[in-house]
């Protein structure tokens, strides 16, 4: 695949970095978490990726050629990295229940305000 | 083939399915079950080491699939003494948390436990593992039950406190299965033995650099040292006191084992794995100084410990950078030191905690007189982290001031000797209002139960002990795990 791909990755990769570091509402931060998977996820996809390959599925016995099938380990790790990521992004958007309900916000400078004041 | 690299890792995973339903009949039904099942992993982790130390590394193919195509677990004297360790303090917590008081519901001390069980499975499948995308897998089932643990504390700060805990945990996983990628595309192999034998053929390439940079990185966050420690004394701080001897004593010694496993063990300190080692050196005496400094400006004791983890997991760094037999021989005896005396510290924080409600330095005014086996063990713990001889805090920074000193590397000398001083300030600071303020006016102390004192009195005891018995312990598991992580380099 071209540089260019990987440089659309690597852009999404340090925009889910800025969201998770810097932008004050929780839910972003969340959503920022999820683009920095999600910009991973591709990189892998682009490591195995081929034009003019197939899936590596087998028509008939006898030896293949392995140049003409894609890899399907990358997918395949991905496949559990993006189970990660759902679990991830689970057990966070139950913890942000938890704080809207006890703070009535989801922006961080306020609940640190009212931590603060309690 | 054995089958106990997979045992100690499938014992807790399938024992923590059955908590929350124990939970519902007897909340001490689902504790009992969740006590026995970490003292079967305890059992089956010994059996292991002793398989291990008498015939060399375990290992198994899961599913029958032959490395490097399957995964393989793996164990050898370094993972198994760590699996050891890491077993056996989740079975003195498992006590320690016995008869904490039940304020929760049925449904949530279930789920607690699940979650305990969990990152049990979690850790020890991290130290199992020969594979090392598997290991990011065991990485996210220890750090997302760490999560929902920290966030089951008490106070109201908890929830954020594991939120940010997760946001960057999840963006330090997510680096290490990023540097993994690049390594995959250099190699081709997720397998570290298969790894092991490629690697140099790649050592010096520029993008081996980046995939350490970014693998390493990524467990440095959740270790964690400076400056990457933002989430955790705001997380061991929320955290319920009764996990907080685990959390804080096991987690961070299994993320240096990977990082040192990885650099050393697997890619044998070659090239751009020797490069990444080498710079680890200035990120350890940084977290050591600063650590040490922010611990002294906390007004609550857990946040104290925490910056005083920093510090000392600092000291991991710096000697595996120096890499010389004695100074990893001094790591991984820190390494022991540190999990045993944090967690007995810990042990005495969350008792204060537990009959005050808070934990700041002015609840430990009057210890010694109104608790005074909380505030001995704290001592203890407190003096032997400081290095006095002959306890276990000790020679950790003994070997390695001998290490730093056969490679003359003055600077790290220079901070390993600061280090004992700068403990003593902020452990003394606590010491003082233990024995020399007066208690405050309050209500009569009820005595701590036998169920929390006897894990905290043992790891107290260990504290001194482990110290006085140093060599034969040396000789019979340091020296063995060091020659199965460096293959006897140095």
């Amino acid at each position: 695949m071209s540089a260019f791909h990987y440089a659309a990755c690597g852009a999404l990769f340090l925009l889910g970095l800025h969201g998770l570091l810097w932008r004050p509402n929780l839910l972003r931060k969340l959503m920022a978490l999820n683009v920095l998977q999600a910009s991973v996820v591709l990189f892998y996809i682009l490591l195995a990726a081929k034009r003019g390959a197939s899936p590596p599925v087998l028509a008939g016995p006898g030896p293949a050629e392995a140049a003409a099938f894609i890899n399907p380990l990358p997918h395949a790790l991905m496949l559990t990295a993006i189970v990660v990521g759902a679990a991830t992004t689970g057990v966070g958007l139950a913890l942000i229940i938890r704080v809207h309900r006890l703070f009535g916000t989801l922006q961080e400078p306020e609940i640190v305000d009212k931590l603060g004041r309690s | 083939m054995s089958a106990l690299p997979v045992l100690i890792v499938v014992t807790p995973l399938v024992a923590a399915l059955a908590p929350p339903l124990l939970a519902l009949a007897s909340v001490r039904a689902a504790k009992a079950w969740s006590l026995a099942a970490q003292v079967l992993c305890l059992a089956l982790s010994a059996a292991a080491l002793r398989a291990v130390l008498a015939g060399g590394p375990l290992r198994h193919a899961l599913g029958g699939w032959p490395a490097p195509w399957g995964i393989e677990c793996v164990l050898d004297a370094f993972s198994a003494s760590l699996a050891v360790l890491v077993a056996g303090l989740s079975v003195l917590t498992g006590l320690y948390a016995w008869d904490w008081s039940d304020r929760r519901s049925p449904v949530r001390e279930g789920a607690f436990q699940s979650l305990f069980l969990l990152l049990l499975a979690g850790l020890l499948g991290m130290l199992a593992t020969g594979d090392l995308f598997n290991l990011y897998v065991f990485l996210e089932i220890a750090s997302l039950s760490s999560y929902a643990l920290v966030a089951a504390g008490p106070g109201r700060e908890a929830p954020l406190a594991a939120f940010r805990y997760l946001l960057l945990g999840g963006a330090g996983a997510t680096f290490w299965v990023l540097g993994l990628g690049y390594l995959y595309a250099l190699t081709g192999t997720l397998n570290m033995a298969d790894l092991s034998a490629r690697w140099p053929a790649i050592a010096s390439a520029p993008a081996s650099s980046a995939a350490l940079g970014l693998m390493v990185a990524g467990l440095a966050l959740k270790m964690p040292v400076f400056p990457l420690h933002g989430w955790q004394p705001g997380a061991y701080a929320a955290a319920p006191p009764q996990i907080m001897p685990f959390i804080a004593s096991a987690g961070s010694k299994v993320m240096a084992y990977a990082i040192f496993r990885l650099l050393a063990g697997t890619l044998g300190a070659e090239g751009q794995a020797g490069r990444a080692l080498e710079a680890l050196a200035p990120v350890g005496l940084l977290s050591v100084a600063a650590g040490s400094v922010l611990a002294l400006t906390q007004t609550d004791v857990r946040r104290m410990l925490a910056y005083s983890s920093v510090a000392q997991l600092g000291l991991l760094f710096v000697g595996f950078s120096l890499g010389g037999r004695w100074a990893v021989i001094g790591v991984l005896w820190h390494m022991l030191a540190h999990a045993v005396l944090k967690s007995c510290l810990f042990m005495a924080a969350g008792s204060v905690a537990r009959r005050r409600g808070s934990c700041d330095l002015d609840d430990f005014a009057g210890l010694g007189r109104t608790a005074p086996l909380t505030a001995a063990c704290f001592a203890a713990a407190g003096l032997a982290l400081v290095g006095l001889p002959p306890a276990a805090g000790f020679f950790g920074k003994w070997y390695l001031l001998r290490g730093a000193l056969d490679a003359g590397a003055w600077a790290s000398v220079a901070v390993v000797a600061a280090s004992g001083l700068m403990t003593a300030l902020y452990v003394f600071r606590v010491l003082e209002r233990i024995y020399l303020s007066p208690p405050p006016e309050t209500k009569r102390v009820e005595p701590l139960g036998p169920w929390s004192a006897a894990p905290m009195l043992a790891l107290a005891a260990a504290a001194v002990l482990l110290g006085v018995f140093n060599e034969p312990l040396i000789a019979a598991f340091i020296e063995p795990a060091w020659l199965a992580a460096t293959g006897g380099r140095g």
